[in-house]
């Protein structure tokens, strides 16, 4: 079977895309490592239209009940190892399957930056998290530490308030980036240190995390926490789009019309240089691909 | 008989909710602990999976972290 059209990711953009797709009635499948994205990890939402206040997982489920409609295949939890590009078809591979098809759309998001630290892979999920809002209530009462000091690492900060009897946010450049409003409450919280110019060595504990080396300008520390969040940006899933070509931090370029660099392969939102990550940008760009991707299976010969 | 079905969650975590919407779907009943309520039953989840990340499936004594379809789908005889 070759598909009209093949998209890789089903968060904003992926869904988006999935949903003009199937109302311009392309046959077309959805291959995916799980649906929502980052927005389905997100907090509050009050930016995006038409909702005044929804929060990420509820956001999330109701663009899955819009492309469930549609009766499109959807390929959940499965990861694209390779993409190519050959003559007049796309070939993706997976870590189940082959495909091919006559257009791609690459909507395959951002995902959290690791730490690249001894003792982070062994920790994840045992007091080590990338999520505070999934797992921020496990750690009620006990100390913990945030990695950051941008947006991300401000809201779990705020997140954990509530939650946590202290927390270090651990931050490697001189002050704390992000937005004014969040870094004050930050700051003013009795129960939030902040250490600047300060990094994060190794992640020590015997079955859980019990505590973390850290390293300032002058000395190095080693502090008790139960709990590391590590909220220290994101990189693109790119590196299985071999042929298209990417800017200096993985990005994969696109022009207004989400064209790469290759004929019939578009990419849109967090994965591509589009300037602002936001979850309405990302729709409105997967919206634009499926247009475009329709736009060139009318003038191709087939 | 039907099987012991216990889900280990936080309101907020995107797979959890998937997870329940799947046992939903499947017509499994199940016993939905917040552990982000119950300090107790946060314990009692550590304990059982050795670890600290929701959700986690407690399906008959089969410990399952993460909402892992084929593994639940597996422990259910979904298959």
């Amino acid at each position: 079977m070759i598909f009209d059209l093949i998209i890789i990711g089903a968060g904003p953009a992926g869904i988006t895309a999935a949903v003009y797709a199937a109302r311009k009635k392309m046959d077309l499948m959805v291959v995916t490592k799980d649906i929502g994205g980052q927005a389905a990890w997100s907090g509050d939402i009050e930016n995006y239209t038409g909702y005044q206040f929804i929060t990420g997982p509820d956001l999330a489920a109701k663009f899955e009940q819009h492309m469930r409609q549609f009766n499109i295949s959807v390929k959940e939890g499965e990861e694209v190892i390779e993409e190519e590009k050959i003559d007049d078809l796309v070939y993706v591979k997976t870590n189940k399957d082959n495909y091919q098809a006559k257009t791609l759309i690459i909507a395959s998001g951002k995902r959290s930056r690791e730490l690249n630290v001894p003792g982070e892979k062994e920790f994840k999920n045992k007091g080590l998290t990338y999520c505070a809002t999934c797992d921020g209530p496990l750690f009620l009462g006990k100390e913990v530490a945030v990695i950051g000091g941008g947006n991300s690492a401000l809201d779990a900060a705020l997140q954990l308030l509530k939650i946590a009897r202290h927390i270090y946010l651990i931050n490697n450049s001189p002050r704390l980036g992000g937005d004014a409003v969040m870094r004050e409450k930050v700051e003013t919280a009795k129960s939030v240190t902040v250490l600047n110019n300060t990094q994060v060595i190794e992640v020590l504990g015997k079955r859980m995390v019990e505590a973390i080396k850290i390293k300032g300008q002058y000395q190095e520390k080693t502090i008790p926490v139960e709990g590391v969040f590590v909220e220290i940006g994101l990189i693109p899933n790119s590196d299985f789009a071999q042929g298209v070509e990417k800017n200096q931090f993985g990005e994969i370029k696109v022009n207004c019309r989400n064209e790469t660099n290759i004929s019939g392969v578009f990419a849109a939102g967090d994965v591509t240089d589009v300037p602002e990550k936001q979850i309405i940008i990302a729709a409105g760009e997967g919206a634009k691909a499926s247009l475009s991707a329709f736009r060139y299976l009318a003038y191709s010969k087939t | 008989m039907a099987k012991q079905v216990k889900v280990y969650s936080t309101p907020t975590c995107p797979y959890c909710i998937r997870a329940k919407q799947f046992l939903k779907e499947n017509n499994i009943s199940f016993e939905d602990v917040d552990v982000s309520l119950d300090s107790q039953a946060a314990e009692e989840m550590v304990e059982k999976s050795g670890q600290m990340g929701v959700p986690v499936l407690d399906i008959d004594g089969e410990i399952i972290v993460g909402f892992d379809k084929e593994r639940i789908k597996e422990a259910l005889g979904l298959v």
